[in-house]
């Protein structure tokens, strides 16, 4: 299991990413939240209920939907374009505060040892001990949902998975001739995990990131099938799901569609969480 | 080997002590629980009524006791709504989420186990490539896409399988699978790197060129050493699995405790969440604790290591 046993090393590729088009696929679903008001052909919350469930191609008085409608007759290419937003915002937010929150109680952790390791690491253990999506939904349960209350409660759930990594990474970093010599020289705490330490453990973080990010943008949408995320009529791909399904024998766009758009958008951030981690971690293959 | 049992044991209730305390704060982030357990037309004097009742309105520490003293008795409280235990809800629902998570252990083990093999055998040939889609795709696929993809085919189109509740086996197949889809990649993917590792060292490279056949090899010498990491996820996956089905039973309106906690969310039922949130997390730490158990009996020298 150590590194030295590994078979061979393969040659360095050149290119950082190894292929283009998951790439693509995320400036394409970014560029579509960003311009959604421009770029959908509706009001995405507007209805027209002559047009309920049509199947897409379908032109009812002033709509034409090219990606069929809903139940309530509202466009589902609009609402499909503004849920981009709900599922991207979610997914940054909360990867970003779990990012900073873990990273800095783990490298803390790890270069202060003693009884600081003790208390952050135990807390740790405890949260990676209920399983996440259970402490999500008691915690949306107590505070109502919303779209903040998504972001602090993924926050909430997801920052020891960053701690573990930050804690373990900054142990070996610490003992580093330079790290040692830092505080010789007499760098405080701050300077010595800031300047020395965090430039060291930022790849491994970020490693984790990337894979977190595909499942922050599952666990919104997931949240939002059960009815604890963002609420209605706002348009989140979850919450399309999880009405659509209801007409999965008569109107099969209604959930299909923005499912396919979910898979898409998270086998992306996937393949380019695995590009990253490749490139960045050469322990892992 | 006694002194190690007793450690992690020792261990694993410090941890259950953590959970517990964890989820008595969270079930204060608002400040006041007793507005999680009212219906919203409650009036002001069926708030105050409920939040004596309930002992809300004493001291934290004497609640935080209490509340320990209840889980210690195995009492997790009644439901609100339907003035029912809540141990007794659980109860009569945990036997469907078991079969549904053994249902789906079997396809996330016999499907991923034999992919991973297929993936460290085979390295960069076209069939693991495919295999290694196929992962991948299993991967970004929200279950409660899956599932609704399979109802879609296998129901409505098909017409083969029944869309949703239980009956006979043929209700089961398609929960399962939707369940066991995401675990089967991390399995696939736990096999092949601890195949990969273990292929790569000195005693599996000896038995090659002593001309032991691959099978052999896999079974007889590089089974047991890369089956460590395997169990480790299979506890974890475990748990991950009891957690999932909260969104595969909606899905497939299959009656098993994940049901019930999303009714229980709807209903604002706020001890039944709570309930089966503790017993998520009891059953984590269980597993956790079996899975270390279960290492040492497999690899002797994890023992000595942590006497050290």
């Amino acid at each position: 299991m150590s590194a030295v046993a590994s078979p061979l090393p393969r040659p360095r590729r050149q290119l950082p990413l190894r292929r283009w088009w998951p790439v693509a696929i995320i400036a394409l679903v970014v560029l579509a939240a960003i311009l959604a008001p421009w770029l959908a052909p509706y009001d995405p919350n507007a209805q027209n209920l002559a047009g309920r469930l049509k199947p897409p191609g379908t032109v009812s008085r002033s709509f034409h939907y090219w990606l069929g409608s809903d139940e309530l007759g509202r466009d589902l290419l609009s609402r499909i374009i503004h849920g981009a937003r709900v599922s991207l915002i979610v997914a940054f937010a909360s990867v970003i505060l779990s990012g900073t929150v873990g990273t800095v109680l783990g490298m803390i952790a790890g270069y202060r040892r003693g009884l600081v390791e003790t208390a952050v690491m135990r807390v740790v253990d405890i949260f990676l001990s209920i399983p996440a999506v259970l402490l999500a939904i008691i915690t949306v349960a107590v505070l109502g949902p919303s779209l903040v209350n998504v972001i602090m409660v993924l926050a909430l759930t997801r920052w020891p998975r960053y701690a573990r990594v930050a804690y373990s990474q900054t142990l070996s970093v610490a003992t580093m001739p330079y790290v040692r010599l830092a505080a010789l020289m007499g760098a405080g705490s701050g300077r010595i995990l800031f300047r020395h330490i965090l430039p060291n453990i930022i790849g491994g973080v970020s490693v984790v990131a990337t894979l977190e990010f595909g499942l922050m943008v599952l666990f919104e949408a997931g949240l939002s099938f059960l009815g604890l995320g963002v609420q209605p009529p706002t348009a989140s791909w979850g919450a399309m799901l999880s009405t659509g399904r209801n007409y999965v024998a008569t109107a099969w766009w209604a959930a299909t569609l923005p499912g396919l758009c979910l898979f898409v958008l998270v086998l992306a951030v996937n393949l380019t969480g695995d590009a990253v981690r490749d490139r960045l971690d050469p322990r892992f293959r | 080997m006694q002194g190690f049992l007793l450690r992690r044991t020792g261990q694993a209730l410090v941890t259950i002590l953590g959970v517990v305390t964890l989820i008595f704060f969270v079930q204060r982030l608002t400040g006041d629980p007793t507005y999680l357990l009212v219906p919203e037309t409650a009036t002001k004097a069926d708030v105050e009524a409920l939040r004596h009742a309930l002992g809300f309105d004493r001291p934290l520490l004497v609640q935080y006791l209490d509340f320990l003293a209840d889980l210690a008795r195995f009492d997790l409280g009644q439901s609100v709504v339907q003035r029912v235990p809540v141990l007794t809800i659980i109860a009569s629902r945990l036997p469907y989420t078991l079969m549904l998570a053994a249902g789906a252990l079997v396809v996330a083990c016999g499907i991923g186990v034999p992919m991973g093999i297929l993936l460290a055998v085979f390295r960069d040939r076209p069939i693991a490539k495919a295999a290694s889609g196929i992962v991948l795709a299993a991967q970004s696929m929200p279950t409660f896409w899956s599932g609704i993809l399979m109802i879609l085919v296998f129901s409505v189109l098909l017409g083969w399988l029944p869309p949703s509740s239980t009956g006979d086996f043929s209700h089961l197949i398609m929960p399962s699978f939707a369940l066991g889809l995401l675990s089967m990649a991390t399995f696939a993917r736990i096999t092949r790197s601890a195949l990969l590792d273990e292929l790569s060292k000195d005693y599996a490279r000896t038995a090659r060129s002593r001309g032991v056949r691959t099978g052999r090899l896999l079974l007889r010498h590089v089974a047991r050493n890369a089956s460590i990491p395997l169990i480790t996820v299979a506890a974890l996956e475990i748990s991950n699995l009891l957690a999932g089905a909260v969104i595969v039973e909606t899905v497939f309106a299959w009656p098993g405790i994940g049901q019930v906690t999303v009714q229980a969310i709807l209903a604002r039922d706020f001890m039944i969440v709570q309930g089966v949130v503790l017993m998520g997390a009891f059953v984590t730490v269980l597993l956790n604790l079996l899975s270390d158990v279960l290492y040492s009996i497999i690899d002797p020298r994890i023992v000595l290591e942590g006497t050290r």
